[in-house]
């Protein structure tokens, strides 16, 4: 058995930790939204202002439930994975580079931002952020199925692979932001935790995304 | 159960492999392809090979799907008819392993709609060919999003969520690609030299694979087939764009996926071998760390260049053919060793010694693979 131990949602409103609001967005645009965050969290890491947005979500939401479990940015985590799930892989950045060379006479393709049109690239931030070294992976479907994210995370809790996990729902897209992301572990660490069912993963669900009117 | 290859250089694992044991490629230098200022050394279909192959099978449906999602089902058709399973039971689990699908239509359309940039739609259209209509899994990890397709496929075959599992890479090249690696200044302006110590880059190329599993006893299993062992997932935890120097994470990835097996049994490492400076150092010490660099390695990035999507499922289909044929295969474009930490690179066709082979496996965002195989005997 495996345990929720803290989750955390940002959408276009809100950050949500543990159910409670903990940050309203009263900034507006995403990018604007991200910084306001990070500056809510009081952190100094500069590669943050690299990142693109969907990264940037994705960092913050992490960095919250890493708090939220007691775990430290610098030990070592040879124990610990990263799993996302997402419907847009990378597709936000990957308009934006595609600017940069859809016209012969206004050619510039960027390395730094052409690294931001992976999919795993968050994962990455992610690892490196926290210095996770077991399984990072990144998983694309229409959209966010509770018992797929379920199944794929319970197969990286696996004995001989991870004991703790940070996965969910990473995805931005045409300015809208939509993460909902889990601290998983075998150990009870917080008094709020609550078994990892596909059911419990419903509950911190909520249905209402911007995708579900947008679509 | 049953693979297949579509590939630049042939179709069907057994003709791809006797073109690449006689030493064959087709990567060349492309001067104006994709409308790009720089000329690129890759390898890359014939568009109308692919529209010619595909008609074979399905020529009322030839506009219906867009090349990348063409050669993906031209090799999950001949994979999944020579395992002879039931595509369409929902028993069958679809893993789609690409890095790019199709991006090249953010540039233009070309009469598709709009979601088809999505990876989750060409995995669906993918899956739907077959009559199958469970949820595909997109498994996209940059370059070793083919192993850890096959890492993932394995997990839902051991924990019963499927009795089979389609694992299927295919990746096409685009100005949207191509532009990106020469900005990274990443690409070698000739074939690439895996592990030579004037090693200036990678290649890129075009390719598809599909791999069906399923699970069986080995004593049943008839002579030859592939097996699975075991596999691990290790991120660097260390830059987005470049590999740790001690080869950490690909360490720590093999020391997982071999975990309590007598590694005298290895007959051979199938490295990533990009041929790039970076990489190559960082596998040579993952594979020195590992006590492994006596084992003969090779890299068959210089007959396919590197098919990103493709890569991991297409490699080790071409290490499954090359043990089956007790063969290592040489690792072309390699002259002389030059990289951080002695390791036995395989440059001729040798005779293999020993019943598995791991395939190794890196890419941006801190990635790393390992996944290691037997073949029956």
């Amino acid at each position: 058995m495996a345990y929720i131990n803290s989750y955390c949602k940002i959408d276009d409103s809100q950050v949500l930790l543990d159910g409670q609001c903990l940050i309203p967005n009263d900034e507006g645009d995403a990018s604007a939204w991200a910084g306001s965050i990070y500056r809510h969290l009081g952190i100094q890491y500069p590669k943050f202002f690299k990142m693109d947005t969907m990264c940037k979500f994705g960092f913050l939401a992490s960095e919250l439930l890493m708090r939220q479990v007691g775990a430290t940015p610098e030990e070592p985590k040879k124990d610990w994975a990263v799993l996302c799930l997402n419907s847009c892989s990378s597709l936000d950045t990957d308009r934006r580079y595609q600017t940069t060379i859809q016209e012969a006479d206004n050619y510039f393709p960027s390395p730094s931002v052409f690294v931001y049109t992976l999919a795993n690239i968050v994962t990455g931030e992610i690892a490196i952020r926290h210095k996770i070294q077991g399984e990072s992976s990144t998983f694309i479907f229409q959209q966010l199925d509770c018992e797929m994210l379920h199944r794929l995370a319970s197969n990286a809790l696996a004995p001989d692979k991870a004991s703790n996990l940070l996965c969910g729902w990473i995805d931005f897209e045409f300015g809208h932001c939509d993460v909902l992301m889990f601290a998983v572990s075998e150990q009870k660490k917080t008094d709020t935790a609550m078994e990892w069912t596909p059911a419990n993963i419903k509950k911190c669900f909520m249905k209402q995304t911007w995708r579900n009117f947008y679509i | 159960m049953g693979d297949c290859i579509a590939a630049p250089l042939g179709f069907g694992s057994e003709m791809v492999y006797n073109a690449v044991a006689e030493g064959n490629s087709v990567a060349r230098l492309h001067e104006s392809t994709f409308g790009l200022p720089e000329p690129f050394f890759g390898s890359l279909f014939e568009r109308e090979w692919i529209d010619e192959t595909f008609a074979l099978s399905c020529p009322a449906e030839n506009t219906r799907y867009t090349p990348f999602e063409k050669i993906a089902i031209i090799a999950a058709s001949e994979a999944i008819s020579r395992a002879g399973i039931d595509a369409a039971s929902d028993r069958v689990l679809f893993v789609v392993s690409t890095t790019k699908g199709n991006v090249h239509l953010l540039e233009d359309l070309q009469g598709f709609e709009t979601e088809r940039v999505y990876l989750w739609r060409s995995a669906q259209l993918i899956a739907q060919h077959f009559g199958n209509k469970s949820t595909p899994i997109v498994a996209s990890n940059a370059c070793i999003s083919g192993v850890s397709a096959q890492h993932t496929a394995m997990a839902f075959l051991q924990n019963g969520l499927c009795d089979y599992a389609v694992v299927v890479g295919a990746e096409m090249l685009s100005k949207f690609i191509i532009s990106g690696f020469q900005s990274f200044k990443a690409l070698s302006p000739q074939r690439c030299m895996p592990f030579d110590k004037d090693r200036t880059g990678l290649n890129l190329g075009e390719g598809a694979a599909c791999i069906v599993f399923g699970k069986g006893d080995e004593d049943t299993l008839p002579q030859g087939t592939l097996i699975y062992c075991n596999s691990a997932n290790c991120n660097d935890a260390n830059h987005i764009s470049g590999p740790s120097r001690t080869g950490e994470g690909l360490h720590n990835a093999i020391e997982k996926a071999l975990a309590g097996y007598d590694r005298s049994k290895l007959a051979f490492i199938n490295a990533h071998g990009t041929a790039t400076p970076y990489n190559d150092d960082m596998e040579s010490w993952a594979i020195f760390r590992s006590n492994l660099s006596k084992t003969p390695t090779n890299s068959l990035k210089g007959y396919f260049g590197h098919t990103l999507g493709a890569a991991g499922v297409l490699e080790t289909i071409m290490s499954h053919q090359a043990l089956k044929n007790g063969t290592v295969l040489p690792t072309k474009g390699h002259c002389n060793l030059g990289v951080a930490q002695p390791i036995t690179v395989c440059t001729e066709k040798q005779t293999a010694h020993g019943e598995s082979f791991i395939k190794l496996i890196s890419g941006f965002g801190g990635s790393n693979a390992a996944i290691h195989f037997k073949v029956k005997l």
